[in-house]
């Protein structure tokens, strides 16, 4: 299973190094709660975000959850190919004016792939959004499905 | 203009189930006739958000619905704590006018100003 959590599919090491950056940023400033305030905030073409995802497994089927407050459900995309699924979207920003008194949050495009372990039935996949939690639920496809096999004493 | 935020309550931690938090990541905005905060609770509805104002301070407490996903967890980044977090309320804020919603995961809370504090242009005779 491989699960990127800072995707830059097609993107310079440059911008990917100013990515984790600011993503580092991102994490510093929550934890002391930002005293620098806007001053030191990296351009907003860096910055980038990767919502928090979890992925669940029975025996009939995989569940990806994805943490995604503050989207409308037409600007959730999803897409399932060769048995990665990806989740990427838009999250625009609900204030009027640009300038924020204090400003932690992100916005912007977002994008996260996640490759499953083992082939699903594509035609099942049913997704639900809900209180900013997306989830998708993906049955397995019959054959790899555990199988109880009999065997005959002969 | 003061709201601030007053502390991390026990961040994190996870020793129980009542006493660990984590701080939203909060926008405030500024308007002409007051502030409005936006913070980040995903998994968190209606009847787990709870705002109280006491000495002057702003508590946001949002408690998670369970996640009712079946099976085992093979990958985990979410967390699955309550969320919390104290701003010092500006005395200029109308303490009985603060009104909110939550919506898909953002709760937005309005904090107006009292109204002989709201700016005015005075005409002159």
């Amino acid at each position: 299973m491989n699960i990127i959590r800072y995707h830059n599919q097609g993107r310079s090491d440059l911008t990917q190094a100013f990515d984790r950056f600011a993503a580092l940023r991102g994490e510093l400033d929550r934890l002391f709660d930002g005293p620098f305030g806007p001053v030191f905030s990296a351009p907003s073409s860096f910055r980038r975000w990767a919502p928090a995802l979890d992925v669940y497994q029975d025996k009939d089927q995989f569940t990806v959850v994805a943490e995604l407050p503050g989207l409308k459900k037409e600007d959730i995309e999803l897409s399932l190919q060769n048995g990665v699924l990806t989740i990427s979207g838009e999250r625009k920003q609900e204030k009027k004016n640009e300038e924020g008194y204090r400003n932690e949050r992100f916005f912007g495009r977002f994008q996260r792939s996640v490759t499953l372990p083992s082939s699903v039935d594509s035609n099942k996949v049913k997704a639900t959004y809900q209180d900013g939690i997306l989830k998708v639920a993906l049955p397995k496809a019959e054959e790899t499905k555990p199988k109880q096999i009999d065997v005959s004493v002969g | 203009m003061n709201i601030v935020p007053q502390e991390y309550q026990k961040s994190g931690q996870q020793s129980t189930e009542e006493t660990a938090y984590v701080a939203p990541y909060v926008d405030i905005e500024s308007t002409d006739s007051g502030y409005v905060l936006y913070a980040e609770m995903p998994g968190v509805n209606r009847d787990g958000i709870q705002i109280t104002v006491e000495d002057g301070n702003l508590v946001l407490a949002g408690r998670r619905q369970p996640l009712s996903v079946s099976g085992e967890p093979m990958h985990q980044e979410t967390r699955q704590l309550s969320y919390r977090r104290v701003y010092e309320l500006d005395p200029s804020i109308d303490a009985d006018k603060i009104s909110a919603r939550i919506e898909q995961g953002i709760l937005t809370v309005s904090l107006p100003k009292a109204e002989n504090l709201k700016p005015r242009s005075i005409t002159i005779e």
